[in-house]
C-alpha cells in the first residue's frame, strides 16, 4: 500500500511539472496580454513597449520560464495584474479558495444526499413511474448548461421573487473572519446572522452547481444497484436467510458503492469547471470568478497559480479515489 | 429479481429521509422570505448606500491610478486644489479658493482654503500642498514608469532627475495660505489638470508613515506600498474604512471633521460586480441601491420598473479609425472622404446608441474648450461616395476592417452591432471588406497600435475639457495609430497642436483649436468621428441628489436615501 502511494505521488509531481511548462508557454502564445489590459485605449505603441520591458515580457519564453520557476520555488508566484491588482497571486488564491471550497462542498453534499438514495430507490422500482421520472430528470440535469440553469435560478428567486441575494458571498462585512469559511466562522464566533446570510448567498449557486454531479451520481448508483441485485451472491445471501437489511447494507450497497465513489471523485474534480460558470453568474468571489476574469484581463500570474493548483487538486482527488478503491477492494493493490 | 422491502428504520430509509430532508430544508430556506436590505433605512440623513461598481479599484492612491474604478473612490475621499463644478466639466475652486498666473502663463499663485484637515488630523496648508507637488515630481524607479504615474507623465512629462523634460519646475511656500507653482512653459491644461483625481492632495503624515512612494517592479508586476492599498488619507467628505477583497466591497464612512457640508450618509459602500447583467439583477433583487453603466438596451425597462436612469453629458467620442500606413489608397483624401460619406451616422446613432447620444461633428464634444460649432457636417451620400472613389481610382477598394470583441466601452456599448451597421454602409458603396475580430485585451489594442488594421473602431473618454486631452492625444504625435505621418500635413498638424497647447492667452488658444478642429474634419480626415454616447447610472427611487457629471466625477456627499 505504501509503495503504491509513493509511486502515485511521484506521478503527481511529474504531471504538475510538465503541465506548468505547457501552461506557461500556452498563456504567452495567446494574442494580446496583460499590457493591453493595463493600458486600455490610453496606451500608445511607446508606452506598451516600455511596460512590456518593465514586466520582462519581451524576453524569450524560456528565460521568462526559468525566472518564473526560480521565483516560484521561493514561494513567489507573482502579483495579480488585473484580477486584484497589487495582491500576490498566492494571497489571492488563499483568499478565494475557501469561497470555492465552501460552494463546492455544499454542491457535492447536495448531489450525494439526493443522488445516492434516489438512485437506489429508482433501481428498486425499475420500470415504474418513479424510475422513469428519475431517469428523464437526470438526463435533463446533465443536458442543461450550468450557466443557463444558474441564470434561470437567479432570475426567478433573486430578481423576480427577491427571496435570495443575486450576487456575492455575504452582505455584512463587519462579520468576524477566522478561517475564511464564512458559515464555519459564523458558527464558531456565534454570529448567527452572518451564518444565515452566508447560507442565503450559497443556496442558489449550490443548487446550480449540484445539478450535473447529482444527475451523474443518480444514474451510476441506479445502474450499480441494478447490477448488484442480479448478482449470485445477493441471491445466496438471501437464501441463507439473512434479513433484507443485512443483505442491503453488507452486500448490495457496499458492492454498488465502488463505481459511485469513483464517480464522486471525478465529479468533485469536474466541479471546478462548473464553479467557473456558476461563480461568474452569481458574482461569487471564488476561484472560478478569478479564473474567468484572469483570462479576460490576461493576468498571467493569477492564471498560472489557479491552473496549476486546479491540476494538482484534480490529480490528487484521483489519487484519493484510487487509494480508497484499494482500501475497499484489496485486488486493486496487487495490480 | 429478488424483492427487498424497505423496512422501517433501515439504513437506506434513513439515508433517503436525510437526503430528501436536506433538499426540502434548502427549498424551504429559499422560500423563507427574508427582509434583505443593503443598508439601514436611515430616513433623510444617515444610513448606508451601496452602489454597484463595474470594476475593482487598482489601488487607492490616485496618483498611481488610471482606472475609473479607483477614481470613483478617490473623488469621495480626496480633493484637489482645483475641482469641477457639479454637473459640468468646468474647473472651479476646491482646496484653492483662487489662483492667478503671470502673463506668460509660467508662474501660478494659489490661495488655499483655511481650516481644512486631512482624515488623520494633519492640517492642510501651503506646506502640505507643496509636499504633494514635490512628491509627484520626485518619483524614483518604478514610480517613474508611465504605466504607474501615467497621468503625471501624460500631463507634466518628466521628473526631477531631468532624464526627460518636465512642465513642472517648482512649488514654493509663499506663506501659510499661498503657494507659487512655477512651470517651464505655458500649458493649456494647467491649472485645470489639477482637478484630475491623480493630483488630489494627500496627507504628508500618512504618506510618510506608510511609505507612499515605495513602488517596486517585481517579476511581472508592480508591488504598491501599504499607503496605496490600505491607508489613503485625503480631505474629502468620506474617509476610507475598509476594502474587503474577498467580498469585493469597498467601505467608506462619513468624515465628521470635513470642512464643507458634511456627507449625509453614514456609510457609502461600493460593491464590485463586473458583469453588467449581474449589476442589474443585484439592483432588481434589492442588493444594491444603484449602479453604474447600465446597458443602453436596458434603460427603458429599468425606467418602467420604477428606477431612475440618469444619463451624463457625453464626454467621449467614438470614431472609425483609418490607418494610412499599409494601404496606399487610404493616403488619398478623396478615399477617406468617400468612406466618411458612405456611413449613415444619423441612423447609426438612432439604432445602436442610447437615446441621448449625438452624431459627432468633430473629435470632441461641445463642452470641451476649442470645440468649433461651425464645422461643416459630414454629408451622408452613398452616390457622392461612389463618385469620389471612382475619381480616386479606388472603385475596387479593399480594406481590412477590425472590430473588438469581449468589450463594451461607454462610447461603444455594442461593438458587434456598430460594426455591422458601418460594414453594411461601406459594402453598399462597393468597398470590399476583410473582417478581422480580436478580443479587446487579446490583441486588438496592441495590433491596432502596430498599424495592422486599415479601418478600426475605437474611441476615447476624456479626462478634462482641454482640447489637448482630445485632438492633442490623437494627432499630437505624427506616429499615431492613424499614421498621419504618411500624409503631407501629418507632421505639421502635430506641431500646430503643440503650439496651440503652449499658447498662454486663453481666447487666442481657443481660436487656434477651433481652426484645427475645422481643418481636421474638412481637409485632413485622419479618421471619421462618429458619435458621442452618454454613459448613465441607475438609482432606486428613494436615492436623491446624485448630480451626473460628464467627467463621471459624481460626488456622493449630498446624497440621501429613504
Amino acid at each position: 500500500m505504501l509503495r503504491y502511494t509513493v509511486r502515485r505521488l511521484l506521478q503527481l509531481v511529474l504531471v504538475v511539472g510538465v503541465l506548468s511548462l505547457l501552461l506557461f508557454a500556452w498563456l504567452r502564445s495567446l494574442p494580446g496580454g496583460p499590457v493591453s489590459a493595463l493600458l486600455g485605449e490610453r496606451g500608445t505603441e511607446e508606452s506598451r513597449r516600455e511596460l512590456t520591458a518593465l514586466l520582462g515580457l519581451d524576453q524569450p519564453i524560456y528565460v521568462q520560464y526559468f525566472k518564473f520557476l526560480g521565483r516560484a520555488l521561493s514561494g513567489d508566484f507573482g502579483t495579480s495584474l488585473g484580477v486584484q491588482p497589487g495582491t500576490t497571486a498566492v494571497d489571492l488564491f488563499l483568499e478565494r479558495f475557501p469561497a470555492t471550497l465552501e460552494l463546492s462542498f455544499c454542491a457535492i453534499v447536495l448531489a450525494i444526499a439526493a443522488g445516492i438514495p434516489l438512485g437506489y430507490l429508482a433501481a428498486r422500482r425499475r420500470g415504474r413511474w418513479f424510475d422513469n421520472a428519475g431517469v428523464i430528470g437526470s438526463l435533463i440535469g446533465v443536458a442543461v448548461p450550468v450557466f443557463f440553469l444558474a441564470f434561470v435560478l437567479k432570475h426567478i428567486f433573486a430578481v423576480e421573487l427577491q427571496w435570495l441575494p443575486s450576487a456575492g458571498r455575504q452582505d455584512d462585512i463587519s462579520a468576524t473572519r477566522v478561517t475564511g469559511f464564512y458559515v464555519f466562522d459564523g458558527i464558531i464566533t456565534g454570529e448567527w446572522d452572518a451564518v444565515w446570510n452566508s447560507l442565503e448567498h450559497l443556496i442558489l449557486p449550490s443548487i446550480a452547481l449540484a445539478t450535473i454531479p447529482f444527475a451523474v451520481i443518480f444514474r451510476i448508483t441506479r445502474a450499480a444497484v441494478l447490477d448488484v441485485l442480479d448478482e449470485d451472491y445477493v441471491r445466496t445471501a438471501e437464501s441463507k436467510g439473512l434479513t433484507a437489511q443485512v443483505v442491503r447494507r453488507r452486500h448490495v450497497l457496499r458492492n454498488a458503492m465502488l463505481p459511485v465513489v469513483t464517480t464522486i471523485g471525478l465529479q468533485t474534480g469536474a466541479l471546478l469547471a462548473g464553479a467557473v460558470l456558476t461563480e461568474k453568474v452569481f458574482s461569487f468571489p471564488g476561484l472560478g470568478e478569478a479564473l474567468a476574469l484572469g483570462f479576460e484581463r490576461r493576468d498571467y500570474p493569477v492564471l498560472q497559480v489557479l491552473i496549476i493548483v486546479a491540476a494538482m487538486v484534480y490529480v490528487f482527488v484521483n489519487l484519493l479515489v484510487d487509494l480508497s478503491y484499494a482500501l475497499i477492494d484489496p485486488r486493486v493493490r496487487t495490480r | 429479481m429478488p424483492k427487498i422491502d424497505m423496512t422501517r428504520g433501515s439504513t437506506l430509509r434513513k439515508l433517503t429521509i436525510v437526503g430528501v430532508a436536506s433538499i426540502t430544508a434548502l427549498s424551504l430556506a429559499a422560500c423563507a422570505q427574508s427582509q434583505r436590505d443593503p443598508g439601514n433605512q436611515g430616513g433623510k440623513t444617515g444610513g448606508t448606500l451601496t452602489f454597484g461598481a463595474e470594476g475593482k479599484p487598482k489601488l487607492f492612491d490616485p496618483f498611481y491610478a488610471t482606472d475609473g474604478a479607483t477614481f470613483r473612490i478617490s473623488r469621495q475621499v480626496f480633493e484637489g486644489l482645483v475641482g469641477f463644478k457639479p454637473g459640468s466639466a468646468e474647473a472651479g475652486p476646491e482646496l484653492a479658493t483662487k489662483w492667478e498666473s503671470s502673463t506668460d502663463g509660467k508662474s501660478w499663485t494659489f490661495t488655499l482654503k483655511q481650516g481644512v484637515k486631512f482624515h488623520d488630523g494633519t492640517d492642510f496648508n501651503a506646506e502640505a500642498a507643496c509636499f504633494n507637488f514635490n512628491r509627484w515630481y520626485n518619483q524614483k524607479g518604478a514610480g517613474q514608469s508611465s504605466s504607474v504615474s501615467e497621468y503625471w507623465v501624460d500631463n507634466f512629462g518628466g521628473f526631477a532627475d531631468g532624464a526627460k523634460p518636465s512642465l513642472f519646475k517648482s512649488c514654493t511656500v509663499k506663506d501659510a495660505q499661498n503657494i507659487v507653482v512655477e512651470l517651464t512653459g505655458a500649458s493649456s491644461k494647467f491649472p485645470d489638470v489639477l482637478g484630475l483625481p491623480s493630483f488630489s492632495m494627500q496627507s504628508p503624515t500618512a504618506m510618510q508613515k506608510y511609505n507612499a512612494d515605495n513602488v517596486v517592479a517585481q517579476g511581472e508586476s508592480f508591488i504598491f506600498p501599504e499607503y496605496a492599498m490600505k491607508q489613503p488619507t485625503g480631505t474629502g467628505p468620506f474617509k476610507f474604512v475598509n476594502y474587503d477583497t474577498t467580498n469585493n466591497l469597498i467601505e467608506l464612512g462619513r468624515f465628521d471633521g470635513y470642512h464643507g457640508d458634511k456627507a449625509k450618509l453614514d456609510k457609502l459602500n461600493f460593491k464590485v460586480i463586473a458583469d453588467e447583467t449581474a449589476r442589474k439583477q443585484a439592483l432588481q433583487s434589492g442588493d444594491i441601491d444603484g449602479y453604474d453603466y447600465p446597458a443602453p438596451a436596458d434603460w427603458a425597462k429599468l425606467k418602467t420598473d420604477g428606477f431612475q436612469v440618469v444619463p451624463r453629458d457625453a464626454f467621449n467620442v467614438m470614431y472609425l479609425g483609418i490607418t494610412q500606413k499599409n494601404n496606399a489608397k487610404l493616403q488619398d483624401f478623396r478615399v477617406r472622404k468617400a468612406i466618411s460619406m458612405a456611413i449613415n451616422r444619423e441612423q447609426l446613432v438612432k439604432s445602436q446608441l442610447p437615446e441621448t447620444a449625438t452624431v459627432a461633428t468633430q473629435f470632441m464634444p461641445k463642452i470641451v474648450q476649442g470645440y468649433n460649432p461651425n464645422v461643416k457636417p459630414i454629408e451622408y451620400s452613398p452616390e457622392k461616395a461612389k463618385a469620389l472613389l471612382a475619381e480616386a481610382g479606388a472603385s475596387n477598394l479593399e480594406v481590412n476592417f477590425w472590430w473588438p470583441s469581449e468589450v463594451t466601452r461607454p462610447y461603444m456599448p455594442n461593438p458587434q452591432d456598430i460594426f455591422g451597421a458601418i460594414a453594411a454602409d461601406l459594402r453598399n458603396v462597393g468597398i470590399k471588406l476583410n473582417v478581422v475580430t480580436k478580443p479587446w485585451n487579446g490583441g486588438y489594442l496592441t495590433e491596432i497600435d502596430q498599424a495592422k488594421a486599415d479601418l478600426f473602431l475605437l474611441g476615447w473618454t476624456g479626462d478634462q475639457s482641454a482640447a489637448a486631452n482630445w485632438i492633442g492625444t490623437f494627432f499630437g504625435n505624427a506616429e499615431n495609430r492613424f499614421y498621419t505621418k504618411s500624409s503631407p500635413w501629418g507632421e505639421d498638424l502635430a506641431k500646430r497642436l503643440d503650439a496651440a497647447d503652449v499658447t498662454a492667452d486663453k481666447a487666442q488658444r481657443e481660436k487656434l483649436y477651433q481652426e484645427l478642429n475645422r481643418q481636421i474634419v474638412e481637409e485632413y480626415l485622419p479618421a471619421v468621428p462618429l458619435s458621442h454616447s452618454p454613459p448613465a447610472f441607475v438609482l432606486k427611487k428613494d436615492v436623491k441628489n446624485l448630480t451626473p457629471s460628464p467627467l463621471t466625477a459624481e460626488e456622493f456627499s449630498p446624497v440621501t436615501k429613504g
